[in-house]
């Protein structure tokens, strides 16, 4: 007998790399608006109700900052705007917490080395 | 052990259940084993079949007599932990909570499993509907043989 | 400077019922929250909540939080509300800083209920920073506000409430679970949420814990071990486990700035989790006119976050001279469901933990 987990089809397709869920059993997610922006240049899609950390996530973009000393890959952690750990560099702008930033559309969000310096 | 690993001795799940000899209509078990601050189970029923009281913390109690096997409670249940029984020839009906995808169909043949998740055989899935109030949750009716009473509580869909 | 007859920080359950409970009651109310969505945890959960139908027993977490939000629009004088209003300041001398999206206000308020919530627990083992790493809430915020599953191979660690909640969420969403793992020798939280994972055959692992996780830009795998009763780890007994995501539900602790900042008098309560701020019955702290309620005061449950927020925004009405018209009816009901709520087993460490916070004060 296979493992519960193997025979549920959940996000309606079962290729490996699509993070987006399609069907559930308690949400309903409507398709909503494809929204365009950029990651460290590259063009990327998210839709409308993402945050910019939710789009990248399921965009397969997990490292979203550098340690200041160590230059470890950092994501996020909590998600909801407490620890700091998804800081990057928004239009320019530093130390944007992506976790409770909504995506909006041709945003250019790139990775977050260091301490933020706003220029 | 319930402690260790959320699974209830043969002991307590027999604890819950009502006399066989009642289980010609289907009646509710009730496996909440823990005092927590929960009563739907008990404002829920239409029959007035089952008694928490003034203390929600309180175990549930069921009157068996007064049990309908309605289901109500099946999908009302915060905690998933009420399944309804009954005994029908040479099987046992239950009436099971269900969440997930896929949803099976009626007639379907899935894979009865135990409180461990361990495979009992086959169970015939016999009726699928909508729980009552229960805002999402599908109500199973599902058909095993009988001697599979006190181990049955769930399915899972065949490969 | 603009002027707010009450301030609520925070749209969570307390909140949400804080300002729903003053603006009945005539005060004008504006909440602040810094997400862009009311509800505060609530809106992520989809398992169906405890407690009685006062507390919204049997309805989905994400319901409750519409209901609450609703409850704001009171006929005549419905609360106001900012979102991704962050607030970043709260001064003895009555004044809040508030970031609202790209503006910086000061304010000045007459009353305040401060329920910012909590936030998650660390649990530290070696390269416990990689990407995929993630709190419970995050998990679910990222499953259930915005549809992305987290990974493809969860491991849970952490079998309290939350951990055994989540986990059960991730299947529902199509994400394996791999194991929840507990370095005590019990599940900590209800027996029901654990025997939901059983029946599908997820492993409970008690007295077991997460040595190290290893990958390069992101956590492959991780490795576990047992613990003996001194919660060591026991040599020989690592077990390497892959997975795409780690789930970390340690718990959570209040959180305490604002309060501090404030100047309102705090303590340490091991049993509420962490820094609290000492509150009489009518939940005033130590500042007159600065109320608290939810995990901010204690970690609890959301169904006493929804009652102590009902009271503290009573208590706020009364302070501004404008008493809810039912106030001694409903206090007296709101303080019963509390007592209830706490008197059970799970409830001894929070009643514990409220009799070292609670201090008698002229309310």
């Amino acid at each position: 007998m296979k493992a519960f987990y193997d025979i549920i089809t959940l996000n309606g397709t079962r290729e490996d790399d699509n993070l987006r869920i399609e069907r559930h059993p308690i949400l309903d997610f409507p398709e909503t608006k494809t929204l365009r922006f950029t990651f460290e240049g590259r063009p990327v899609e998210g839709r409308e109700g993402d945050t910019v950390a939710s789009a990248l996530h399921a965009a397969g973009v997990w490292k979203l900052s550098e340690s200041q000393k160590l230059h470890r890959p950092r994501g996020f952690y909590c998600a909801i705007g407490n620890c700091s750990s998804c800081h990057m560099v928004v239009d320019g702008i530093p130390n944007v917490k992506t976790c409770i930033t909504p995506l909006r559309a041709g945003m250019d969000v790139r990775i977050q080395a260091g301490k933020g310096v706003l220029k | 052990m319930l402690e260790k690993n959320g699974i209830p001795t043969p002991e307590q799940v027999k604890s819950v259940f009502p006399p066989e000899a009642l289980l010609v209509r289907a009646k509710a078990v009730l496996e909440c084993y823990e005092e927590i601050p929960c009563n739907p189970c008990e404002t829920n029923c239409p029959a007035g079949a089952i008694h928490i009281g003034e203390d929600i913390n309180a175990r549930p109690v069921l009157d068996a007599k007064k049990c309908t096997g309605c289901g109500i409670c099946v999908g009302v249940c915060p905690g998933l932990a009420i399944l309804t029984v009954s005994l029908k020839g040479e099987d046992a009906v239950f009436q099971i909570p269900w969440e997930f995808l896929p949803v099976p169909k009626e007639g379907d043949v899935w894979i009865g499993t135990d409180r461990a998740g361990r495979p009992l055989g086959d169970a015939k899935i016999l009726r699928v509907r909508d729980a009552k109030g229960g805002d999402r949750t599908r109500i199973l009716t599902v058909s095993l043989p009988r001697q599979h009473l006190y181990d049955f509580v769930t399915v899972r869909c065949p490969e | 400077m603009k002027d707010v007859e009450l301030l609520v920080v925070g749209g969570g359950p307390a909140g949400l019922s804080a300002a729903a409970s003053a603006a009945e009651a005539g005060v004008n109310v504006l909440l602040c929250d810094r997400s862009f969505r009311l509800g505060g945890q609530l809106i992520k959960q989809t398992h169906k909540f405890f407690g009685s139908e006062k507390q919204h027993a049997k309805t989905r977490g994400f319901r409750i939080a519409a209901e609450l939000e609703a409850s704001l629009a009171v006929p005549g004088n419905p609360a106001e509300t900012w979102t991704e209003a962050t607030v970043v300041g709260l001064y003895p001398d009555r004044v809040a800083g508030v970031l609202h999206r790209d503006r910086y206000e000061k304010m000045r308020f007459r009353a305040c209920v401060l329920c910012p919530g909590a936030g998650e627990r660390y649990l530290a083992f070696e390269n416990n920073d990689l990407p995929g790493i993630v709190g419970a809430g995050a998990v679910q915020t990222l499953m259930n506000v915005h549809g992305v599953l987290p990974g493809k191979k969860v491991v849970m660690v952490g079998s309290g409430n939350i951990g055994l909640i989540v986990a059960y969420q991730l299947l529902q969403a199509g994400v394996r679970v791999e194991a929840v793992l507990e370095a005590s020798p019990k599940i900590g939280g209800y027996k029901v949420h654990a025997a939901k994972l059983a029946r599908l055959g997820i492993p409970i692992r008690t007295q077991t814990s997460v040595l190290r996780a290893e990958g390069s830009d992101h956590v492959e795998r991780v490795v576990v071990s047992a613990l003996d009763s001194a919660w060591n780890p026991v040599p020989g007994t690592e077990e390497t486990i892959e997975c795409d995501a780690v789930c970390v539900a340690v718990g959570l602790t209040p959180l305490h700035q604002l309060a501090a900042m404030a100047g309102a008098e705090m303590k340490y309560v091991p049993e509420l989790g962490g820094m609290v701020p000492l509150l009489d019955s009518a939940r005033e702290t130590s500042v007159p006119g600065l109320f608290c309620a939810g995990d901010a005061s204690g970690i609890e449950e959301a169904s006493a976050a929804i009652v102590g927020g009902r009271l503290a925004g009573l208590s706020a009405a009364r302070y501004l001279g404008k008493p809810h018209p039912e106030d001694s009816r409903l206090r007296e009901d709101l303080t019963t469901q509390l007592r209830i709520l706490r008197s059970g087993p799970f409830g001894a460490k929070i009643r514990a933990g409220a009799a070292k916070a609670e201090v008698e004060r002229h309310a």
